[in-house]
Protein backbone atom coordinates (compact mmCIF):
# COMPACT_ATOMS: atom_id res chain seq x y z
CA UNK A 1 0.00 0.00 0.00
CA UNK A 2 1.16 2.89 -0.98
CA UNK A 3 1.66 6.41 0.81
CA UNK A 4 -1.65 8.16 -0.24
CA UNK A 5 -3.51 4.58 -0.36
CA UNK A 6 -2.83 4.69 3.35
CA UNK A 7 -4.01 8.26 3.55
CA UNK A 8 -7.10 7.98 1.84
CA UNK A 9 -7.60 4.17 3.50
CA UNK A 10 -8.85 5.84 6.53
CA UNK A 11 -5.66 3.54 8.74
CA UNK A 12 -3.65 4.73 11.27
CA UNK A 13 -0.46 6.35 8.66
CA UNK A 14 2.94 5.93 9.86
CA UNK A 15 5.56 8.52 8.08
CA UNK A 16 9.34 8.81 9.03
CA UNK A 17 11.89 11.42 7.86
CA UNK A 18 15.34 10.88 6.80
CA UNK A 19 17.91 13.76 6.39
CA UNK A 20 20.19 13.54 3.41
CA UNK A 21 23.94 13.93 3.82
CA UNK A 22 26.27 16.75 3.44
CA UNK A 23 28.35 14.43 1.17
CA UNK A 24 27.92 12.08 -1.34
CA UNK A 25 28.24 8.84 0.87
CA UNK A 26 24.72 7.87 0.85
CA UNK A 27 25.76 4.39 3.10
CA UNK A 28 24.48 5.46 6.34
CA UNK A 29 21.20 7.00 4.91
CA UNK A 30 20.24 3.78 3.05
CA UNK A 31 21.08 1.61 5.85
CA UNK A 32 19.03 3.29 8.17
CA UNK A 33 15.94 3.84 5.23
CA UNK A 34 16.21 -0.44 5.30
CA UNK A 35 15.08 -0.21 8.51
CA UNK A 36 12.14 1.05 8.08
CA UNK A 37 11.13 -1.45 4.90
CA UNK A 38 7.43 -2.93 6.00
CA UNK A 39 7.38 -0.71 9.10
CA UNK A 40 6.14 2.92 7.69
CA UNK A 41 3.60 3.84 4.79
CA UNK A 42 5.80 7.26 3.61
CA UNK A 43 9.69 8.19 3.89
CA UNK A 44 10.41 12.09 3.53
CA UNK A 45 13.57 13.23 2.74
CA UNK A 46 14.30 16.76 3.91
CA UNK A 47 15.07 19.52 1.74
CA UNK A 48 18.34 21.14 2.39
CA UNK A 49 16.97 20.59 6.13
CA UNK A 50 18.46 23.55 8.40
CA UNK A 51 19.15 25.75 4.90
CA UNK A 52 22.52 23.36 4.99
CA UNK A 53 23.39 22.85 2.08
CA UNK A 54 23.64 18.75 0.95
CA UNK A 55 22.15 16.07 -1.59
CA UNK A 56 18.75 16.98 -2.94
CA UNK A 57 15.93 15.58 -1.36
CA UNK A 58 14.94 14.50 -5.15
CA UNK A 59 17.79 12.53 -5.14
CA UNK A 60 17.50 10.90 -1.85
CA UNK A 61 13.75 9.92 -2.86
CA UNK A 62 14.50 8.34 -5.96
CA UNK A 63 17.09 5.63 -4.42
CA UNK A 64 14.65 5.36 -1.44
CA UNK A 65 11.81 4.28 -4.30
CA UNK A 66 14.85 1.86 -5.71
CA UNK A 67 15.07 0.45 -2.59
CA UNK A 68 11.05 -0.55 -2.30
CA UNK A 69 9.94 2.63 0.01
CA UNK A 70 7.29 5.04 -0.77
CA UNK A 71 9.30 8.33 -0.80
CA UNK A 72 7.60 11.76 -0.28
CA UNK A 73 10.04 14.72 -1.66
CA UNK A 74 10.14 17.59 0.62
CA UNK A 75 10.50 21.28 -1.08
CA UNK A 76 11.26 24.48 0.07
CA UNK A 77 11.03 27.73 -1.55
CA UNK A 78 14.18 29.19 -0.20
CA UNK A 79 16.98 28.21 -3.11
CA UNK A 80 14.61 28.34 -6.22
CA UNK A 81 11.82 30.64 -7.77
CA UNK A 82 8.61 29.69 -9.67
CA UNK A 83 10.43 28.03 -12.73
CA UNK A 84 12.67 26.27 -10.98
CA UNK A 85 10.04 25.04 -8.27
CA UNK A 86 7.42 23.76 -11.14
CA UNK A 87 10.16 22.16 -12.93
CA UNK A 88 11.40 20.11 -9.97
CA UNK A 89 7.35 19.06 -9.49
CA UNK A 90 7.66 17.38 -13.23
CA UNK A 91 10.77 16.23 -12.81
CA UNK A 92 10.19 14.45 -9.83
CA UNK A 93 6.78 12.97 -11.67
CA UNK A 94 8.37 11.69 -14.27
CA UNK A 95 11.24 9.90 -12.15
CA UNK A 96 8.11 8.22 -10.32
CA UNK A 97 7.81 10.20 -6.96
CA UNK A 98 4.77 11.59 -6.63
CA UNK A 99 3.95 12.77 -3.04
CA UNK A 100 5.54 16.42 -2.17
CA UNK A 101 5.51 17.97 1.13
CA UNK A 102 5.38 21.76 0.11
CA UNK A 103 7.34 24.37 2.71
CA UNK A 104 8.18 27.79 3.08
CA UNK A 105 11.91 26.65 4.43
CA UNK A 106 14.06 28.51 6.69
CA UNK A 107 15.50 31.75 6.62
CA UNK A 108 19.57 31.39 5.26
CA UNK A 109 20.73 33.05 7.57
CA UNK A 110 19.74 30.38 10.04
CA UNK A 111 22.08 27.67 8.08
CA UNK A 112 25.23 26.84 6.64
CA UNK A 113 25.38 29.62 3.51
CA UNK A 114 24.43 33.18 5.68
CA UNK A 115 25.56 35.19 2.94
CA UNK A 116 23.30 33.47 0.36
CA UNK A 117 20.28 34.80 -1.75
CA UNK A 118 17.18 33.79 -0.07
CA UNK A 119 14.73 33.39 -2.51
CA UNK A 120 11.35 33.17 -1.37
CA UNK A 121 9.29 33.92 -4.81
CA UNK A 122 6.82 31.32 -3.87
CA UNK A 123 6.00 29.98 -0.44
CA UNK A 124 4.52 26.70 1.23
CA UNK A 125 0.36 28.09 -0.03
CA UNK A 126 1.85 29.09 -3.45
CA UNK A 127 4.06 26.10 -3.89
CA UNK A 128 0.86 24.42 -3.50
CA UNK A 129 -1.18 26.21 -5.96
CA UNK A 130 1.48 25.52 -8.20
CA UNK A 131 1.79 22.18 -7.72
CA UNK A 132 -2.27 22.33 -8.28
CA UNK A 133 -2.19 23.73 -11.21
CA UNK A 134 0.16 21.04 -13.27
CA UNK A 135 -2.27 18.40 -11.48
CA UNK A 136 -5.05 20.27 -13.37
CA UNK A 137 -2.75 20.83 -16.47
CA UNK A 138 -1.11 24.20 -16.97
CA UNK A 139 1.96 26.02 -14.98
CA UNK A 140 1.75 29.29 -12.62
CA UNK A 141 1.82 31.59 -16.08
CA UNK A 142 -1.14 29.66 -17.96
CA UNK A 143 0.43 27.33 -20.62
CA UNK A 144 -0.51 23.86 -20.88
CA UNK A 145 1.19 21.00 -20.31
CA UNK A 146 2.17 18.39 -22.73
CA UNK A 147 1.02 15.82 -20.09
CA UNK A 148 -0.33 16.71 -16.36
CA UNK A 149 0.93 15.15 -13.51
CA UNK A 150 -2.51 14.21 -12.67
CA UNK A 151 -1.77 12.16 -9.37
CA UNK A 152 0.56 14.45 -7.95
CA UNK A 153 -0.05 14.22 -3.77
CA UNK A 154 -0.10 17.48 -2.15
CA UNK A 155 1.10 18.04 1.75
CA UNK A 156 1.95 20.37 3.76
CA UNK A 157 2.87 21.16 7.60
CA UNK A 158 1.22 23.30 10.02
CA UNK A 159 2.50 23.94 13.73
CA UNK A 160 0.48 23.22 16.51
CA UNK A 161 2.18 24.88 19.74
CA UNK A 162 2.61 28.39 17.50
CA UNK A 163 1.92 31.29 19.98
CA UNK A 164 0.13 32.91 18.48
CA UNK A 165 -1.66 30.00 17.04
CA UNK A 166 -4.55 32.12 14.80
CA UNK A 167 -2.07 32.93 12.07
CA UNK A 168 -1.19 29.35 11.75
CA UNK A 169 -4.89 28.12 11.28
CA UNK A 170 -5.47 30.72 9.15
CA UNK A 171 -2.41 29.57 7.04
CA UNK A 172 -3.64 26.19 7.17
CA UNK A 173 -6.98 27.34 5.78
CA UNK A 174 -5.12 28.22 3.04
CA UNK A 175 -3.02 25.69 2.28
CA UNK A 176 -5.68 22.96 2.48
CA UNK A 177 -7.64 25.63 0.02
CA UNK A 178 -4.62 25.73 -2.30
CA UNK A 179 -4.41 21.82 -2.56
CA UNK A 180 -2.84 20.06 0.70
CA UNK A 181 -4.31 16.61 1.27
CA UNK A 182 -2.09 15.73 4.06
CA UNK A 183 -0.65 17.63 6.81
CA UNK A 184 2.38 16.57 8.78
CA UNK A 185 3.51 18.60 11.87
CA UNK A 186 5.76 20.40 13.53
CA UNK A 187 7.10 18.21 16.73
CA UNK A 188 4.30 17.85 19.51
CA UNK A 189 5.29 17.02 23.47
CA UNK A 190 1.97 18.37 24.90
CA UNK A 191 -0.78 15.89 24.33
CA UNK A 192 -3.48 18.87 25.57
CA UNK A 193 -2.08 21.30 23.69
CA UNK A 194 -2.31 19.32 20.23
CA UNK A 195 -6.05 18.19 21.53
CA UNK A 196 -6.73 21.85 22.01
CA UNK A 197 -5.20 22.74 18.54
CA UNK A 198 -7.55 19.71 16.66
CA UNK A 199 -10.45 21.24 18.09
CA UNK A 200 -9.84 24.42 17.19
CA UNK A 201 -8.66 22.74 13.19
CA UNK A 202 -12.74 21.05 13.41
CA UNK A 203 -14.03 24.14 14.50
CA UNK A 204 -12.81 25.61 11.46
CA UNK A 205 -13.88 23.05 9.44
CA UNK A 206 -10.76 21.88 8.10
CA UNK A 207 -10.55 18.35 6.98
CA UNK A 208 -7.52 17.03 6.29
CA UNK A 209 -5.71 13.94 7.37
CA UNK A 210 -3.41 15.32 10.33
CA UNK A 211 -0.28 13.43 10.97
CA UNK A 212 1.44 14.37 15.05
CA UNK A 213 5.06 15.11 14.42
CA UNK A 214 7.18 12.95 17.13
CA UNK A 215 11.33 14.14 17.35
CA UNK A 216 12.84 11.48 19.45
CA UNK A 217 14.43 13.66 22.43
CA UNK A 218 17.86 12.93 23.33
CA UNK A 219 19.10 14.55 25.75
CA UNK A 220 17.04 16.73 28.81
CA UNK A 221 19.83 19.34 27.19
CA UNK A 222 18.34 19.22 23.69
CA UNK A 223 14.33 19.47 25.38
CA UNK A 224 15.66 23.07 26.74
CA UNK A 225 17.40 24.03 24.18
CA UNK A 226 13.84 23.58 21.76
CA UNK A 227 12.18 24.88 24.34
CA UNK A 228 14.30 28.42 23.93
CA UNK A 229 14.69 28.55 20.25
CA UNK A 230 12.60 26.29 18.31
CA UNK A 231 9.38 28.49 17.39
CA UNK A 232 6.23 26.47 18.28
CA UNK A 233 7.50 23.65 20.63
CA UNK A 234 7.19 22.87 24.04
CA UNK A 235 8.58 20.12 25.77
CA UNK A 236 6.57 19.95 29.33
CA UNK A 237 8.86 19.98 32.25
CA UNK A 238 7.99 16.33 33.60
CA UNK A 239 9.92 15.05 30.27
CA UNK A 240 12.42 16.95 30.90
CA UNK A 241 13.17 16.14 34.09
CA UNK A 242 12.76 11.97 33.12
CA UNK A 243 15.44 12.71 30.33
CA UNK A 244 17.50 14.09 33.16
CA UNK A 245 17.16 11.84 35.57
CA UNK A 246 18.09 9.19 33.22
CA UNK A 247 21.15 10.94 31.88
CA UNK A 248 22.09 10.99 35.67
CA UNK A 249 21.91 7.10 35.94
CA UNK A 250 23.77 6.67 32.40
CA UNK A 251 26.45 9.28 33.57
CA UNK A 252 26.95 7.13 36.92
CA UNK A 253 26.47 3.44 35.15
CA UNK A 254 29.61 5.41 32.75
CA UNK A 255 31.91 6.19 35.81
CA UNK A 256 31.19 2.53 37.20
CA UNK A 257 32.86 1.47 33.66
CA UNK A 258 29.19 0.13 33.00
CA UNK A 259 27.09 0.11 29.86
CA UNK A 260 24.74 2.66 29.24
CA UNK A 261 20.96 2.83 27.76
CA UNK A 262 19.22 4.71 30.07
CA UNK A 263 18.89 8.02 28.30
CA UNK A 264 17.90 5.93 24.85
CA UNK A 265 15.66 3.80 26.49
CA UNK A 266 13.44 6.60 27.74
CA UNK A 267 13.45 8.55 25.04
CA UNK A 268 11.89 5.75 22.98
CA UNK A 269 10.15 5.09 26.09
CA UNK A 270 8.28 8.91 26.35
CA UNK A 271 7.65 8.75 22.03
CA UNK A 272 6.17 5.80 22.49
CA UNK A 273 3.84 7.20 25.31
CA UNK A 274 3.44 9.96 23.08
CA UNK A 275 2.23 8.11 20.39
CA UNK A 276 -0.10 6.09 22.29
CA UNK A 277 -1.75 9.08 24.19
CA UNK A 278 -2.08 11.23 20.49
CA UNK A 279 -3.13 8.43 18.36
CA UNK A 280 -7.02 9.35 19.40
CA UNK A 281 -6.49 12.31 18.24
CA UNK A 282 -5.30 12.28 14.85
CA UNK A 283 -5.11 10.08 11.60
CA UNK A 284 -1.22 9.24 12.36
CA UNK A 285 2.50 9.90 12.91
CA UNK A 286 5.47 11.58 11.55
CA UNK A 287 8.56 10.47 13.09
CA UNK A 288 11.72 13.07 13.40
CA UNK A 289 14.49 11.18 14.86
CA UNK A 290 17.00 13.24 13.61
CA UNK A 291 19.94 10.75 13.17
CA UNK A 292 18.34 8.24 15.51
CA UNK A 293 16.77 6.59 13.03
CA UNK A 294 18.12 3.10 14.30
CA UNK A 295 15.61 3.39 17.08
CA UNK A 296 12.46 3.92 14.49
CA UNK A 297 11.44 0.12 15.08
CA UNK A 298 11.82 0.62 18.76
CA UNK A 299 10.03 3.28 19.25
CA UNK A 300 7.39 1.72 17.21
CA UNK A 301 6.90 -1.33 19.27
CA UNK A 302 6.74 0.99 22.37
CA UNK A 303 3.48 2.54 20.88
CA UNK A 304 2.41 -0.71 20.27
CA UNK A 305 2.02 0.26 16.32
CA UNK B 1 12.51 59.98 -3.62
CA UNK B 2 10.21 57.16 -4.13
CA UNK B 3 8.24 57.40 -7.12
CA UNK B 4 4.71 56.60 -7.46
CA UNK B 5 1.64 56.01 -9.66
CA UNK B 6 -1.90 56.17 -9.04
CA UNK B 7 -3.77 52.36 -8.84
CA UNK B 8 -6.19 51.98 -11.58
CA UNK B 9 -9.82 53.17 -9.78
CA UNK B 10 -11.90 50.18 -9.90
CA UNK B 11 -9.06 48.69 -7.60
CA UNK B 12 -9.41 51.59 -5.32
CA UNK B 13 -13.46 51.23 -5.46
CA UNK B 14 -13.06 47.20 -4.90
CA UNK B 15 -11.14 48.37 -1.39
CA UNK B 16 -13.72 50.77 -0.51
CA UNK B 17 -16.34 48.35 -0.91
CA UNK B 18 -18.81 48.22 1.72
CA UNK B 19 -17.26 51.58 3.08
CA UNK B 20 -19.70 54.47 2.27
CA UNK B 21 -17.71 57.36 4.38
CA UNK B 22 -14.05 57.80 3.50
CA UNK B 23 -11.53 60.16 4.78
CA UNK B 24 -8.49 61.06 2.36
CA UNK B 25 -4.93 61.52 3.08
CA UNK B 26 -2.59 62.90 0.27
CA UNK B 27 0.85 63.40 0.79
CA UNK B 28 2.73 67.14 -0.37
CA UNK B 29 5.66 65.17 -0.47
CA UNK B 30 7.83 62.74 -3.41
CA UNK B 31 4.09 61.65 -4.70
CA UNK B 32 2.60 65.24 -5.37
CA UNK B 33 6.28 65.84 -7.33
CA UNK B 34 4.82 62.88 -9.13
CA UNK B 35 1.78 64.18 -9.96
CA UNK B 36 -0.03 61.75 -7.62
CA UNK B 37 -1.04 63.72 -4.34
CA UNK B 38 -1.32 67.14 -5.70
CA UNK B 39 -3.93 69.15 -5.00
CA UNK B 40 -5.16 68.80 -8.50
CA UNK B 41 -5.09 65.41 -8.70
CA UNK B 42 -6.50 64.79 -4.77
CA UNK B 43 -9.85 66.67 -5.84
CA UNK B 44 -9.97 64.45 -9.10
CA UNK B 45 -9.87 61.50 -6.65
CA UNK B 46 -12.07 62.86 -4.36
CA UNK B 47 -14.57 64.23 -7.22
CA UNK B 48 -14.30 60.07 -8.52
CA UNK B 49 -15.10 58.64 -5.06
CA UNK B 50 -18.15 61.21 -4.99
CA UNK B 51 -19.11 60.12 -8.11
CA UNK B 52 -19.30 56.82 -6.97
CA UNK B 53 -21.60 57.59 -4.37
CA UNK B 54 -18.88 57.91 -1.34
CA UNK B 55 -19.38 60.78 1.10
CA UNK B 56 -15.92 62.22 1.69
CA UNK B 57 -15.88 63.35 5.28
CA UNK B 58 -12.74 65.57 5.18
CA UNK B 59 -9.18 66.18 2.90
CA UNK B 60 -5.72 65.71 5.03
CA UNK B 61 -2.65 67.20 3.06
CA UNK B 62 0.39 65.93 4.79
CA UNK B 63 3.86 67.62 4.41
CA UNK B 64 5.57 64.34 4.21
CA UNK B 65 3.03 61.39 4.99
CA UNK B 66 5.78 59.46 6.00
CA UNK B 67 6.48 61.67 9.46
CA UNK B 68 4.39 60.19 12.33
CA UNK B 69 4.81 63.15 14.08
CA UNK B 70 3.16 64.87 10.88
CA UNK B 71 0.64 62.66 10.59
CA UNK B 72 -0.81 62.43 13.64
CA UNK B 73 -0.51 66.50 13.87
CA UNK B 74 -2.64 66.96 10.55
CA UNK B 75 -5.20 64.16 11.71
CA UNK B 76 -5.83 65.60 15.52
CA UNK B 77 -7.12 68.68 13.16
CA UNK B 78 -9.77 66.94 11.95
CA UNK B 79 -10.16 64.28 14.49
CA UNK B 80 -14.46 64.29 13.75
CA UNK B 81 -14.10 63.78 10.19
CA UNK B 82 -11.64 61.41 10.78
CA UNK B 83 -13.64 58.82 13.09
CA UNK B 84 -16.84 59.65 10.95
CA UNK B 85 -14.96 57.80 8.28
CA UNK B 86 -15.00 53.66 7.48
CA UNK B 87 -11.95 53.88 5.96
CA UNK B 88 -8.76 56.27 5.49
CA UNK B 89 -7.44 56.31 1.58
CA UNK B 90 -3.95 57.31 1.35
CA UNK B 91 -2.45 59.33 -1.57
CA UNK B 92 1.59 58.33 -0.79
CA UNK B 93 4.44 56.13 -0.88
CA UNK B 94 4.00 53.02 0.73
CA UNK B 95 5.96 54.14 4.00
CA UNK B 96 2.84 57.29 3.88
CA UNK B 97 0.76 54.68 3.93
CA UNK B 98 1.92 52.55 6.68
CA UNK B 99 2.81 55.14 8.71
CA UNK B 100 -0.91 56.11 8.11
CA UNK B 101 -2.48 53.12 9.30
CA UNK B 102 -0.10 52.98 12.52
CA UNK B 103 -1.79 56.31 13.14
CA UNK B 104 -5.33 55.36 13.25
CA UNK B 105 -7.40 52.06 14.15
CA UNK B 106 -9.42 52.22 10.94
CA UNK B 107 -8.94 50.00 7.64
CA UNK B 108 -6.16 52.12 5.34
CA UNK B 109 -6.32 51.64 1.90
CA UNK B 110 -3.62 52.44 0.00
CA UNK B 111 -4.52 54.35 -3.87
CA UNK B 112 -1.55 53.86 -5.18
CA UNK B 113 1.49 51.48 -5.81
CA UNK B 114 5.32 52.69 -5.11
CA UNK B 115 7.37 52.22 -8.16
CA UNK B 116 10.89 53.04 -7.84
CA UNK B 117 13.06 55.07 -5.44
CA UNK B 118 14.52 57.95 -7.16
CA UNK B 119 17.78 59.80 -5.15
CA UNK B 120 17.29 58.68 -1.64
CA UNK B 121 14.36 56.84 0.56
CA UNK B 122 11.72 58.79 2.10
CA UNK B 123 12.28 62.48 2.77
CA UNK B 124 11.53 61.84 6.53
CA UNK B 125 12.88 58.85 8.86
CA UNK B 126 10.70 56.41 10.13
CA UNK B 127 10.06 52.97 10.68
CA UNK B 128 7.61 51.78 7.99
CA UNK B 129 9.39 50.40 4.91
CA UNK B 130 8.06 50.63 1.73
CA UNK B 131 9.84 47.62 -1.40
CA UNK B 132 8.80 50.17 -4.04
CA UNK B 133 6.94 47.10 -5.36
CA UNK B 134 4.74 48.35 -7.79
CA UNK B 135 2.00 46.78 -6.44
CA UNK B 136 0.39 47.97 -3.39
CA UNK B 137 -0.49 45.23 -1.14
CA UNK B 138 -1.00 47.45 1.99
CA UNK B 139 -4.92 46.95 1.22
CA UNK B 140 -4.98 42.64 2.06
CA UNK B 141 -2.04 43.73 4.73
CA UNK B 142 -4.00 46.07 7.14
CA UNK B 143 -1.60 49.15 6.11
CA UNK B 144 1.53 46.74 7.31
CA UNK B 145 4.05 46.10 4.22
CA UNK B 146 4.14 42.33 3.49
CA UNK B 147 7.16 42.21 1.96
CA UNK B 148 9.38 44.39 3.86
CA UNK B 149 7.77 43.65 7.35
CA UNK B 150 8.07 39.86 6.94
CA UNK B 151 12.22 38.61 6.63
CA UNK B 152 10.96 36.46 4.15
CA UNK B 153 8.84 38.75 1.97
CA UNK B 154 6.20 36.02 2.36
CA UNK B 155 2.24 37.46 1.11
CA UNK B 156 0.45 34.02 2.34
CA UNK B 157 0.60 34.50 5.83
CA UNK B 158 2.96 33.86 8.56
CA UNK B 159 5.36 30.84 8.00
CA UNK B 160 6.56 28.30 10.91
CA UNK B 161 9.34 30.46 11.87
CA UNK B 162 7.64 32.83 14.52
CA UNK B 163 8.72 32.17 18.27
CA UNK B 164 6.31 33.88 20.77
CA UNK B 165 5.52 36.34 17.78
CA UNK B 166 9.49 37.31 17.08
CA UNK B 167 10.75 36.40 13.69
CA UNK B 168 13.44 33.23 13.72
CA UNK B 169 15.83 35.45 11.31
CA UNK B 170 16.28 38.53 14.29
CA UNK B 171 14.67 37.11 17.26
CA UNK B 172 14.15 41.27 18.67
CA UNK B 173 12.06 41.98 15.47
CA UNK B 174 8.82 41.09 15.46
CA UNK B 175 7.22 38.65 13.37
CA UNK B 176 5.78 41.07 10.25
CA UNK B 177 2.51 38.65 9.87
CA UNK B 178 1.70 38.34 13.31
CA UNK B 179 1.77 42.04 13.54
CA UNK B 180 -0.47 42.03 10.51
CA UNK B 181 -2.97 39.03 11.99
CA UNK B 182 -3.02 41.43 15.46
CA UNK B 183 -4.28 44.31 13.22
CA UNK B 184 -6.64 42.41 10.75
CA UNK B 185 -7.93 40.95 14.05
CA UNK B 186 -8.72 44.23 15.68
CA UNK B 187 -10.27 46.02 12.74
CA UNK B 188 -12.40 42.87 12.93
CA UNK B 189 -11.33 41.34 9.78
CA UNK B 190 -8.75 38.66 10.44
CA UNK B 191 -11.17 36.46 7.81
CA UNK B 192 -9.46 38.07 5.36
CA UNK B 193 -6.22 35.84 5.96
CA UNK B 194 -8.43 33.50 4.00
CA UNK B 195 -8.63 35.30 0.57
CA UNK B 196 -5.48 33.96 -1.77
CA UNK B 197 -4.21 37.19 -4.12
CA UNK B 198 -2.04 36.97 -6.96
CA UNK B 199 1.24 35.54 -7.05
CA UNK B 200 3.62 38.88 -6.33
CA UNK B 201 4.89 40.54 -10.27
CA UNK B 202 8.05 40.45 -9.82
CA UNK B 203 8.09 42.46 -13.38
CA UNK B 204 6.59 45.49 -11.71
CA UNK B 205 9.92 46.36 -10.02
CA UNK B 206 11.46 46.36 -13.77
CA UNK B 207 11.87 49.96 -15.12
CA UNK B 208 9.82 50.24 -18.20
CA UNK B 209 11.04 51.14 -21.19
CA UNK B 210 9.27 54.45 -21.21
CA UNK B 211 10.77 55.14 -17.95
CA UNK B 212 14.21 54.33 -19.70
CA UNK B 213 13.61 56.79 -22.37
CA UNK B 214 12.15 59.29 -20.06
CA UNK B 215 14.36 62.82 -20.34
CA UNK B 216 16.15 62.29 -16.79
CA UNK B 217 17.04 59.18 -16.93
CA UNK B 218 18.88 60.11 -20.13
CA UNK B 219 20.62 63.35 -18.77
CA UNK B 220 21.99 60.97 -16.43
CA UNK B 221 22.83 57.67 -18.15
CA UNK B 222 22.81 58.49 -21.82
CA UNK B 223 24.36 61.87 -22.56
CA UNK B 224 27.13 61.08 -20.49
CA UNK B 225 28.32 58.02 -22.55
CA UNK B 226 28.01 59.69 -25.66
CA UNK B 227 30.30 62.69 -24.37
CA UNK B 228 32.58 59.98 -23.48
CA UNK B 229 32.55 58.53 -27.01
CA UNK B 230 32.93 62.02 -28.29
CA UNK B 231 36.04 63.14 -25.96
Amino acid sequence: MSFRQAVESGKFVISCEVGPPKGANMEALLKEADLLQGRVDGVNATDLQAACMRVSSLATCVLLKERGLDPILQMVCRDRNRLALQSELLSAYVLGVKTVLCLTGDHVVLGDHVEAKPVFDLDSVSLLRAAQGLIEGHDLAGNELAGAPADLFLGAIVTPGADPVEPQIYKLHSKVAAGARFIQTQAVYDGPVFERFMERTEKEGIEVPILAGIVLLKSAGMARYMNANVAGVTVPDGLIKEMAAAGEKDKAAKAEGKKAGNVVRTSIEIAGRLIRELKPLCRGVHLMPLGWGHHVPAVLEAAGL
Amino acid sequence: MIASELKPNEEILGYLTGEERVFVVACDGCSAGCKVSDPEHTAEMVAELQNQGKTVTGTARVEMACSPGLVALMLMQQLKAVREADGILVMSCGAGIQTVAQAVEKPVHPATNSIYLGGFAGLWRSEPRCAECGNCMLDYTGGICPYTACSKSLLYGSCGGPNKGMCEVDPGVPCGWVRIYERLAALGQAERLKELPPLRNFRKMLPAAERRRASLWALELVEPEEMAKEA
